[in-house]
């Protein structure tokens, strides 16, 4: 606990390009820049696999591979990239962790729509796009909404690592705490990141009660 | 009116779904495709509004082969309910039934009020409106169903098995329902049925399909009921099909007699002596008050003071002879008491009277 006052306690750490906002500004941008790249390239391919049916196999493999890829894969990735100061050998990875949940659920979400559902809206007359935009994807949307916050919160927690590779974000807390044996810094870092991530579970919680539609909300909580 | 040409439905797999089918839905009546399960009815049904295609023949829309429309466009011009409802659940029950105003383009103000309309026309309490689906009954889902198919006023309805997720006493509303409605609005109705009962009491003609999609029948129900055109149909119509042959025979068809019933007046003394076990006794308005027993009558007094036995009776003017028949059932005495609008006795029905009228009526139907 005293650690914890240390920390956040010490207004050094609160201004300057080491100060609490300015890394909490760099973790957010690296991990909102890593969630927007894989929500471009999983929800759309997950929207279309899941509506036409076609490719589930790239779903399956992808879900395998995020089982093995975060806790090894990742690590290794990134101590081999290390020296390397671009964003981009950081970027990849966060990516890659982002896509499978994202991908997965959307997938699932739409095809997991009832049948007789989607047959009525071709009988109404709907075309293939509508079906999707008007039926399928609003009816998906608390699986959809839940891949994505899997999503966000593996890549805030996981976007430490940039760190490592002499990046910002609130990894350097963690990082440099060890490297000179201050803990209340590394603990401080540690909390902050876990507070991210409470924080980013909020916001998808509000994002669902703005987006998704009292009459899908109710069918959900009933399973 | 929609017509199917030598159509034939073989899926990928191999089955025949529907072998040759060739018949006609005339405009503005309601034909009912029934048939035991897997005899492809609700495939027949689809390939009208082209949710499958035919693999040979033609569907015909008022002449038109349909597979020449573009799917949409043709849908939105076709009313289409199906077993489960199929409403959108994350949508407000007014905007499920305006779906193809919406489609159509129709201003929101504009769709929304037609659906209210629609709504009110089903039966629905429009305090309704405002709920989603799964703050429905299944009933209730139902008559939204019908309602968003009506929504744009399309001349055509598809009904594939709309009823047969409700129980009976909402089924038979719905179905009364239905009627009401197309005697208003006298749109050309394919309706799906595997309930004899349901395609006899609301098809203006009835198609009868056997396994393999082969049409084994098609007529109007009084003329399917009397004269099955083989074993398959007549298997089909079940053992009761002389019940429900009554229900398409008026009540002026049966004969009456008058000789069987008596004013609560009546002395009982020149009574006790007739040769008819039990009379109709009825009061000063001609209204029946029951049956008496003629061997029971005391010596002397008038009917009031007899215990009386219950009566069934039928609307000569309203009724078929099916509700004679479930009237004759309900008295001790096996005739049931004719009635008029006013609830006058206009005499008695026997057992004997009513296998006469059907006999009747079939030697006409014969002829
Ligand atoms: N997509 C399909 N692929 C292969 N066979 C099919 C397909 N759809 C239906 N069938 C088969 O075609 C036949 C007719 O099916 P259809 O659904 O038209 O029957 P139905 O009369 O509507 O039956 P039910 O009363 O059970 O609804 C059945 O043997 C069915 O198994
Ligand atoms: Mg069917």
């Amino acid at each position: 606990m005293n650690w914890l006052v240390d920390f956040f306690g010490d207004p050094a750490n609160w201004s300057g390009p080491d100060g609490i906002p300015v890394r909490l500004t760099e973790h957010l941008q690296f991990s909102t820049v890593a969630l927007l790249l894989a929500m471009l390239v999983a929800l759309p391919l997950g929207l279309w696999i899941g509506h036409t049916g076609r490719g589930a196999l790239l779903v399956v493999l992808s879900a395998n591979a995020a089982r093995a890829l975060p806790t090894l894969g990742l690590l290794v990735l990134v101590v081999l990239l290390a020296g390397l100061s671009t964003d981009l050998p950081v970027l990849i990875p966060l990516v890659a962790l982002a896509v499978p949940p994202i991908l997965v659920n959307t997938y699932e979400g739409v095809r997991g729509v009832d049948p007789d559902l989607r047959d009525a809206a071709y009988g109404m007359g709907l075309r293939g796009g509508q079906v999707l935009g008007r039926v399928l994807v609003p009816v998906a949307l608390p699986l959809i909404l839940l891949g994505l916050r899997l999503a966000a919160i593996q890549v805030v927690a996981t976007a430490t690592v940039a760190a490592f590779v002499g990046l910002g974000g609130l990894g350097r807390y963690v990082v440099d705490g060890f490297a000179t044996n201050d803990y209340p810094r590394t603990l401080g870092g540690a909390v902050l990141v876990a507070l991210l991530a409470l924080l980013v579970q909020l916001v998808f919680v509000l994002i669902q009660r703005l987006l998704v539609s009292p009459g899908v909300r109710r069918r959900n909580a009933v399973r | 009116m929609i017509t199917f040409d030598e159509v034939t439905k073989r899926y990928a797999d191999g089955t025949v779904a529907v072998d040759r089918l060739t018949l006609e839905a005339p405009t503005g009546e309601i034909t009912v495709f029934v048939g035991p399960s897997g005899c492809g009815k609700t495939t027949s049904l689809r390939m009208i509004n082209r949710m499958i295609d035919p693999s040979e023949g033609r569907v015909l829309l008022d002449g038109v082969d349909v597979t020449t429309i573009d799917p949409p466009t043709l849908r939105r011009g076709i009313g289409y309910v199906i077993q489960q409802a199929g409403l959108f659940p994350h949508r407000k029950i007014v905007d499920n039934v305006a779906t193809v105003p919406y489609l159509l383009g129709w201003d929101k103000k504009k769709a929304r009020d037609r659906a209210m309309e629609l709504l009110e026309r089903v039966g629905l309490d429009l305090k309704l409106a405002g709920r989603y689906p799964f703050q429905l009954s299944g009933g209730q889902q139902q008559r939204v169903g019908v309602a968003r198919a009506l929504a744009a006023d399309p001349p055509v309805l598809l009904m594939d098995e709309p009823f047969s997720a409700v129980d009976p006493v909402v089924r038979t509303s719905l179905q009364e329902e239905l009627l009401r409605l197309q005697a208003e609005l006298n749109k050309t109705i394919v309706f799906v049925t595997h309930d004899i009962d349901e395609a006899v009491k609301l098809g203006d003609r009835v198609a009868v399909l056997r396994v393999g999609g082969h049409l084994a029948q098609l007529d109007d129900p009084a003329t399917l009921l009397s004269r099955p055109a083989d074993d398959f149909v007549r298997e089909f119509l079940g053992r009761d099909r002389g019940i429900r042959r009554l229900s398409f025979v008026s009540g002026h068809e049966v004969g009456l007699r008058a000789d069987l019933t008596v004013p609560v007046s009546t002395e009982t003394a020149g009574l006790r002596d007739t040769a008819e076990p039990w009379l109709a006794v009825l009061d000063e308005d001609g209204r029946p008050l029951g049956w008496a027993r003629t061997d029971d009558l005391p010596a002397s007094g008038t009917l009031a003071g007899v215990p009386l036995a219950p009566y069934g009776t039928f609307d000569r003017g309203r009724d078929s002879l099916r509700a004679a028949l479930d009237a004759t059932l309900l008295s001790p005495s096996g005739c049931a008491i004719a009635v008029d609008d006013a609830g006058r006795a206009e005499g008695v029905v026997t057992r004997e009277a009513l296998s006469e009228a059907l006999d009747r009526v079939a030697g006409g139907a014969h002829a």
